[in-house]
């Protein structure tokens, strides 16, 4: 077969495919439902990786289109395809998936062909978004995924599940309406202006400037950036976090997050670039200002869960300050940021679930000297860290070095700001592994942990792999980025002009 | 591409990685203590070989052209950006590595001895060569940025082997206390080098190896940033970093606690080679502070006042580590001096001394503490040139070398960077640079005293050190010896080629040379009852010292705390409060009440709705009536 969109749809669909059959499993066949679902989603990251390996990083626009008609009436269609930028992200979710899966054989015992098809037909809807060139498909997508993602919370959450998943849910939906508003005024509008109805992504470049321009703008750049989360529309992410159980964590902070990053870089900078050049400022600021004050309110947690999830605010905030300012490094370094953020968050919470499956807390006062009863794990968990605190040699580090570098030559306040994050990060993250891991056993519930199993390692190894990889070869993933970042540079009006650096200053 | 391509030089930098890796992986399960000590130490070996025949290779060419290339592979590639995994070998680098790699073959094999029947052995090894590697990456990188990895990578490597004994929370805490002190560093060598490439940018210059900023250092002259210069503010803010990793004032707080580490990591670590990266990375940057002379200001009077300080500090302490860890922060001190002054040379010299008798001092402190099970207390030492007869004469090798008396190591670098500091026009710096040679001198002359001097305080038994230990501790103090001889001939003249040669001033000899023996002569005299005296005479001025100046305290009372309580504060009132109280949940009540007061008025009550019904009616009639009169 070759390498196109037969490809990409199979990527896309077999998941939901084997959702249909997880769920239609007969009842005393229930105990397969997570090895089926691993297998379907391990099958389908080979024509995920097929597409990465023949996508030609020259070519500009998308690969592996497809542009079919779908709902002929509305003028929508069903229209697919990749760019580096959405490559990147589609890769990312389809190698977190069989992870997320296989991290839940042990701590899923109730339910289970329910849980294993939401977490299938979740990966299809995540993989939709970031494939979909209709704004009708990817709305559709953008919803769809909500639906699984509110039964993974609020079934197999904790203790306040319903609290969290209803937050998520009317928190994110708030923003969506807005964003469906502003889709429908663009729609007409095209249609009153050229007679065509369609929801071609394409055919909105430069869609809307002046007053209303920035109307629509904020409309589609308010349900971004609840999904990121922007400061102050964050809160909804702690609760969903600490509720929701290790997989739908390393899924929400892996790729769900991700999406509003995305839907800023596809739809809300090209689609009104002469807003995003007025609000981009703002918007980066307030991400520049999240990367404190999520660093600020992560140490105070005592949590590790919500450390974590506080820590993604910070890391989302500086993405976004990469994403706004197109520069073609920062923007390069702000996607592979997201990348990393992914691997490495999502690798945070799949330990915080391993510790948890042990010991039933999540407060980092309940451990203590873990690294002598588990050493291995241990171990793990440091790399993770260091990864997420941006250790040179490992992920992080080219993804922030990337934007901060890159957005100082425009934004120098923004980009110092976002640089003291590079503090903290330590702060928090090292105050959290010793108070996990070092210092003597003084709880006699953690004296006999068993380090980690077989199928503990075959979550975290690709991980680590991956850690390691972009921050020793990052070239193998931005080489892929370049054509990609430089479109959407040029379809948000090119590059904002560097600050002065002449003697008599601005 | 300038220089010469020579893919020797990963072949130093493999190595050790290949031992971290095998002594992390194989470890305690596959390897004997025996077998991971000596693959650890042949590594190392290894890297030393291929450096020494790197350096011969350098040294055939003619002096104009020495530098070596080895460019790895094309590292990141964004946009704008290109940075390569590149390798440099200069003289400067040459130097450095020699050192590096040198001593720590010294410390790792006699590791093998000190860490005899820890349960941590080959994990220790592993982290050693870790460190090791990332040394060497700082050292030989062609560029800033890579030097940055290998900068960042050894504050972890130090990071871990401070924490080694990580049960012990204190021990731990040392460890993150050294990390993020690092860090506050880091952020401001991040700052002048993102600094750095956006002047580069704004000028065209899009690479960033050493060869090509060196060449266009004029551009961040002609540059201004907030009103300020940007080659002065790119230099201050490198130094912010130099400041960090070279424990300097006011960052300098890390490097006493860090002697929480085994002592052969203190001797290597936080003595002989990581913390002198802040005085190489300006010496490899120098082209910058050339362009801008205020900057070299600022290091000159930094550099000075944190020796002088530290030398203070290290004449009260007790714990004979801290003495020698207060020593190290004053050595860098002159360092810095040196590098201020304009002499950079002259600071890589006295690192190398330094390298060589601070090693040498260290590991003499730790057969000490070997020797005694642990103790670490001066005051409970004493007579110990009795039990410990080779430590005896390796710690005095020592201590005439970093007291400066002629002809040892110590001498003479420490007297060519005060010539220099003075003939740079600094009176007031070189006085204090004095004054500080004789405290050194006093300040190591008592540790020699109570340690070794008097009779034994102690109560545990004493055991000599094997000869693994006394072995590489033997070949420091040949160094210790001969070093500073060998430096003022051959080194000097290979670092910077068309310099001319030193002449050294008999009345500048005769001056440092008098401080250094009134230093020894006061502790001599001093030291035992009379300085008990003292410290009576002057309780406030004891316990203030002691006590270094509270500075740590000061620290937390003033920047840790607040912060701390700030990030709380962050959390319980804007964010749970504010944000998540009243505007999210506050959101959501309002509508709850909404639907809640208008539940009240569907009462069910057929009675209720005709009365409102009615009401309404009357409303509207009236409403129509008054339009049509009114």
């Amino acid at each position: 077969m070759m390498i196109g969109p037969d490809l990409l749809n199979i990527a896309i669909y077999l998941p939901l495919a084997a959702a249909i059959g997880v769920a239609l499993l007969p009842r005393d066949k229930e105990h397969l439902a997570g090895p089926l679902a691993l297998a379907a989603l391990l099958l389908a990251f080979v024509p995920a990786l097929a597409l990465y390996l023949g996508f030609d990083p020259a070519l500009p626009g998308m690969q592996f289109a497809q542009d079919l008609p779908w709902l002929s009436a509305l003028g929508a269609r069903y229209a697919i395809g990749l760019d580096g930028i959405s490559l990147l992200m589609f890769m990312l979710t389809a190698f977190l998936g069989p992870i997320a899966v296989l991290s839940s054989f042990e701590a899923v015992k109730e339910h289970r062909r329910f849980y294993y098809a939401s977490l299938l037909a979740l990966q299809t809807g995540m993989l939709g978004v970031f494939a979909a060139l209709d704004l009708l498909l990817f709305y559709v997508f953008w919803e769809a995924m909500l639906i699984p993602m509110y039964f993974l919370i609020g079934i197999w959450g904790g203790k306040r599940r319903i609290y969290a998943s209803v937050k998520f849910f009317i928190y994110t939906m708030a923003g969506s309406l807005l964003m469906l508003a502003a889709i429908l005024w663009l729609y007409f509008d095209h249609q009153s202006r050229t007679g065509i109805y369609t929801f071609a992504l394409s055919a909105y470049g430069n869609a809307a400037t002046g007053g209303t321009g920035m109307l629509l703008f904020l409309a589609f750049a308010l349900a971004f950036a609840i999904k990121v989360p922007l400061w102050p529309f964050h809160t909804w992410l702690p609760d969903a976090h600490v509720e929701a159980p290790t997989a739908g964590s390393i899924i929400l902070a892996g790729v769900l997050l991700k999406m509003g990053v995305y839907g800023f870089i596809r739809i809300a900078v090209p689609f009104f670039p002469e807003a995003a050049m007025t609000a981009g400022w703002p918007i980066a600021a307030l991400g520049a200002f999240g990367v404190i004050y999520g660093s600020l309110t992560a140490w105070a947690q005592d949590d590790i869960k919500k450390l974590v999830a506080y820590s993604s605010v910070a890391h989302l905030g500086i993405v976004m300050v990469g994403a706004l300012v197109l520069e073609p490094a920062a923007v390069s370094g702000a996607v592979l940021q997201m990348v990393n953020h992914g691997l490495s968050t999502g690798a945070l919470f799949l330990c915080v679930g391993m510790l948890y499956e042990r010991r039933h807390t999540r407060l980092m006062a309940d451990y203590g000297g873990i690294a002598k009863v588990m050493p291995a794990f241990a171990a793990v968990f440091m790399i993770v860290t260091l990864s997420s605190i941006g250790l040179p040699g490992l992920n992080g580090f080219i993804g922030e070095f990337l934007i901060l570098f890159g957005s100082f030559k425009v934004w120098p306040c923004l980009a110092l700001i976002s640089l003291g994050g590079v503090i903290l990060s330590a702060v928090y993250m090292l105050g959290m592994y010793q108070k996990v891991f070092f210092g003597p056993v003084t709880n006699p519930a953690n004296k006999e942990l068993p380090d980690l199993k077989v199928r503990e390692w075959l979550c975290v190894l690709p991980l680590l792999a991956l850690i390691v990889w972009i921050g020793v070869y990052p070239n193998f993933f931005l080489k892929r980025l370049d054509t990609a970042v430089n479109d959407y540079i040029r379809l948000a009006g090119g590059q904002r002009p560097p600050f002065s650096l002449t003697q008599e200053g601005k | 591409m300038e220089g010469n391509f020579y893919p020797l030089l990963k072949w130093m930098i493999l190595p050790p990685l290949a031992g971290f890796v095998l002594n992390g992986l194989l470890g305690k399960r596959l390897l004997s203590e025996r077998t991971g000590g000596i693959l650890g130490s042949l590594a190392i070996f290894l890297s030393f070989i291929f450096a020494l025949l790197s350096v011969s290779d350098l040294l055939n060419l003619p002096a104009a052209d020495r530098l070596l290339r080895d460019t790895l592979f094309a590292w990141i590639s964004a946009g704008p950006f290109t940075v390569d995994f590149a390798l440099r070998l200069d003289p400067l680098s040459s130097v450095m590595a020699l050192v590096v790699a040198g001593v720590s073959f010294l410390i790792h094999v006699y590791s093998i001895g000190y860490m005899r029947g820890d349960r941590c052995f080959h994990k220790y090894f592993s982290y050693l060569n870790l460190f090791v590697f990332f040394m060497l990456v700082l050292v030989l990188a062609d560029n800033p940025v890579l030097m940055f990895v290998g900068w960042e990578g050894v504050g972890l490597a130090s990071y871990l082997l401070i924490g080694f004994w990580y049960e012990d929370t204190e021990k731990a805490s040392a460890g993150k206390k050294a990390f993020v002190t690092n860090r506050i560093g880091d952020a401001g060598f991040l700052a002048g080098l993102m600094l750095l490439a956006a002047v580069m940018h704004a000028g065209g210059v899009y690479g960033l190896d050493f060869s090509t900023l060196s060449a266009n250092a004029r551009l961040a002259a002609g540059a201004s940033f907030a009103g300020v210069n940007a080659a002065f503010l790119i230099g201050v803010l490198l130094f912010v970093g130099a400041t960090g990793k070279s424990a300097q004032f006011p960052l300098y707080v890390w490097l006493p606690d860090a002697m929480a580490g085994p002592t052969p990591v203190s001797a290597l670590i936080h003595a002989a080679t990581m913390v002198t990266a802040g005085v190489y990375m300006l010496s490899r940057m120098f082209f910058l502070y050339e362009a801008a002379p205020a900057a070299l200001n600022v290091v000159l009077i930094t550099g000075c006042f944190t020796a002088f300080l530290a030398a203070v500090i290290a004449v009260a302490q007790r714990d004979i580590k801290k003495v020698l860890a207060y020593s190290t922060v004053s050595q860098l001190g002159y360092m810095f001096m040196a590098v201020g002054a304009g002499a950079w040379a002259a600071g890589v010299f006295h690192l190398t001394t330094h390298a060589f008798f601070k090693a040498l001092l260290f590991l003499a402190a730790g057969s000490v503490i070997h020797g005694l099970g642990g103790e670490q207390d001066l005051f409970k030492m004493g007579g110990l040139r009795r039990h410990m007869r080779t430590t005896f004469i390796l710690t005095a090798t020592g201590w005439l070398a970093i007291s400066g008396v002629p002809p040892l190591a110590g001498f003479y670098s420490k007297d060519l960077i005060l010539e220099k500091v003075f003939a740079s026009g600094a009176g007031f710096v070189w006085l204090t640079g004095l004054l500080t040679a004789a405290l050194t001198a006093y300040y190591i002359s008592r540790l020699l005293i109570l340690a070794f001097m008097d009779k034994y305080r102690g109560t545990q038994h004493v055991h000599g050190s094997p000869a693994v230990m006394t072995a590489p501790m033997g070949l420091l103090a040949v160094l210790s010896v001969a070093g500073g001889m060998a430096g003022a001939a051959w080194l000097l003249p290979f670092l910077q080629p068309g310099a001319a040669p030193e002449h050294h001033s008999a009345l500048m000899i005769a001056v440092s040379v008098s401080a250094a023996a009134a230093g020894i002569i006061a502790a001599f005299l001093l030291v035992g009852r009379r300085a008990e005296d003292l410290a009576a005479a002057w309780p406030r001025l004891h316990r203030l010292v002691y006590n270094k100046f509270y500075v740590d305290e000061i620290y937390a009372a003033l920047v840790l705390r607040p912060l701390e309580r700030f990030a709380g504060w962050t959390f319980r009132v804007p964010d749970s409060k504010v944000i998540d109280g009243a505007f999210v949940n506050g959101t959501a009540a309002l509508f709850m009440s909404m639907g809640r007061g208008l539940r009240a008025v569907q009462t069910g009550n057929a009675q209720f709705y005709a009365i409102v019904f009615l009401a309404g009616l009357c409303v509207l009639l009236a409403a129509v009536l008054a339009g049509y009169y009114l």
